[in-house]
């Protein structure tokens, strides 16, 4: 490689702009035919197969030229209950665990703000469930909430009067005091916010940390009380870092699998769209089928982004 | 801090409250994880409150039958372990090989379609996994590529690629980029720049993107349950440990497992905390 920088080689004549411009391609290469090859000729993919009629069975037969097009799928998404019910838990879902997360992470950053002796500790070990392996995480909250021998379980029989173990993780819908609250669908929620919130709580502590300390210290040497610095001085701060991290939360959670497979596989009104989408493809064997949910899905998230952005937008021209 | 910014009395009780709290949620569980691994699975049926059990009571059993091979009596989870390394370290490997090449280009180069290509690598990561495990399930048995270990790597480095060039590229953009002009000035072609000046002082970053993309690829789960569930041999640690729990195994063979597959990547994101944290909230800041 070293030869073409040579003098007298055709590299040696290109300007410098010339130069930094062909060695901005050149690096990128190779992630761009990564991503060409996984990413972006699969999407262009689900956008096909989401109008094909096409099942497990066919892939070693299938090609291009023999597609039977159709719009069976789409119509058959949107015609069933199964898809707007899966969308619904999918919202509720993402919104609950964001919110939730977020809220649980700005309450321990603020309570960490201060330096006191031991703080880097506890701020390493604030961040376990975040760390831990999603496989690891559900088996101990299976164990957990498990009927049988689960500490949450025995603990309520015990001490909380229970009658009998309640089955966290495939209970639609749990009556307390005459109000049906889908009680399996909240523990998949108390489970992400569990490990989601490390993240929001790094976000939001290195944003508090940037905040330089002398206006907090000018402000309360005014005489401003410590509830008119958080409202006035911190929060506004905040806001930038709450908003991304609204964003992100909800398009991770929006499209989260592996932890609601993991530790309901979809029962208990826990079937949330990435779920329905690999029950069509696995369960129920019809590849159509389950790119139409996906694309679906994409178009979904990709309308909420717009909008939220739409929104954030006017906000901050107000 | 001045005296004046001292809080009051009930402030402070409320902020250690949160505090304790926060740590018994945090690491509670995994605690208990750890204790009931120690446990014998007959105790735990018989006195699932008992958090403390006395050392007499111990028994490291569960480890040894959860990693053991099947034709050993245990559940083979040393293998599934195995297999998990082998395709962690190589994803580590290929994705940084492609990474550190394009977000050196996005740190430092202008170049023609720089913001189409930063586009792009946003937009992949923000795309749904599950959408683009359907067609990706598809195209890999079609040219039979599900089933082995070399579908699943080329699906995980595309997948971390543009997490490793955004957390690269803010360590790159926070070396001073003197160093590089001289080097450039003294003749050093781009790669061996990069090879002998940038990489040498950005090396607690990279390092700690390594670890980044190694937890990614070692806690994977979706992927290996659509490629390798048919293949037993080739199952990794996360996709070993669920098929278990399909099948009864004594849980606390399941949770020393668990605790198995944790212990490599806590261990690493504790060396490399500080890196990892920076690397990961750049950004957040401003």
């Amino acid at each position: 490689m070293t030869s073409t920088t040579r003098r007298f080689s055709p590299w040696a004549r290109l300007t410098r702009a010339q130069r930094e411009n062909l060695n901005g391609q050149l690096l990128t290469a190779p992630t761009l035919l990564v991503i060409l090859a996984i990413v972006i000729v699969p999407f262009l993919a689900v956008i096909v197969f989401a109008f094909a009629d096409l099942r497990l069975v066919d892939i070693p037969y299938m090609s291009l030229g023999t597609i039977d097009w159709t719009l069976d799928n789409i119509r058959d998404a949107m015609g069933s209950q199964a898809f707007w019910g899966a969308l619904g838990t999918t919202i509720a879902y993402a919104t609950l665990t964001t919110l939730g997360a977020i809220a649980c992470g700005l309450v321990t950053a603020l309570a960490i703000r201060r330096p006191f002796r031991g703080r880097g500790v506890i701020r390493a070990l604030l961040l376990v469930p975040y760390v831990l392996p999603v496989i690891a995480a559900a088996t101990i909250w299976r164990t957990l909430l498990n009927p049988q021998y689960g500490l949450i379980n025995a603990f309520g029989l015990e001490f909380l009067g229970w009658d009998r173990p309640i089955g966290f993780l495939n209970t639609t819908t749990y009556d307390v005091f005459g109000i049906g609250i889908p009680l399996t669908l909240l523990t998949v929620v108390a489970f992400e916010v569990w490990k989601t919130t490390p993240l929001t709580f790094l976000f939001i502590t290195a944003r508090l940390q940037s905040i330089p300390g002398d206006i907090e210290e000018a402000a309360a040497l005014d005489g401003a009380s410590n509830r008119k610095i958080l409202t006035q001085i911190i929060a506004p701060q905040l806001r930038a870092v709450v908003l991304l991290l609204i964003l992100l939360r909800f398009i991770w959670s929006f499209q989260s699998f592996n932890d609601i497979y993991l530790l309901t596989g979809g029962a208990g009104g826990t079937q949330v769209m990435a779920v329905k989408v690999y029950t069509e493809l696995i369960t129920r064997a019809d590849i159509g089928s389950a790119a139409s949910y996906g694309l679906l899905m994409s178009v979904i998230l990709a309308v909420l982004l717009a909008f939220y952005v739409l929104l954030t937008r006017r906000k901050e021209a107000l | 801090m001045s005296k004046a910014m001292r809080a009051p009395l009930p402030e402070r009780i409320l902020r250690v409250v949160v505090i304790v709290v926060a740590l018994v949620l945090a690491v509670g569980p995994v605690l208990y994880g750890v204790v009931l691994s120690i446990r014998p699975f007959s105790a735990v049926l018989n006195a699932p409150l008992d958090l403390f059990p006395s050392p007499s009571e111990w028994d490291f059993s569960s480890f040894g039958t959860a990693l053991a091979d099947e034709a050993d009596g245990g559940f083979g989870l040393g293998r599934f372990i195995r297999n998990s390394l082998l395709l962690a370290l190589g994803t580590v490997v290929a994705s940084l090989l492609v990474s550190v090449l394009g977000a050196y280009a996005a740190a430092r180069l202008r170049y023609k379609g720089r913001g189409v290509v930063n586009g792009i690598i946003l937009s992949v990561y923000l795309l749904p996994g599950i959408v683009l495990a359907v067609p990706l399930f598809v195209m890999l048995s079609r040219v039979g590529l599900t089933g082995n270990l070399v579908g699943l790597l080329i699906v995980y480095v595309s997948t971390t690629v543009p997490v490793a060039i955004y957390m690269v590229r803010n360590y790159f953009i926070a070396l001073p980029e003197s160093v590089e002009e001289a080097a450039i000035i003294d003749g050093c072609s781009l790669p061996v720049m990069l090879w002998r000046v940038v990489l040498p002082i950005a090396a607690p970053g990279v390092a700690a993107t390594a670890i980044y993309v190694f937890m990614i690829a070692w806690n994977e789960y979706l992927f290996a349950l659509l490629f390798l569930v048919q293949k037993r041999e080739l199952w990794t640690a996360p996709l070993g440990l669920s098929q278990l729990t399909e099948i009864s195994v004594p849980v606390t063979v399941l949770l020393a497992g668990s605790i198995i597959v944790t212990v490599p990547v806590v261990v690493l994101f504790f060396i490399f905390q500080r890196f990892l944290v920076s690397g990961l909230t750049t950004g957040a800041e401003k």
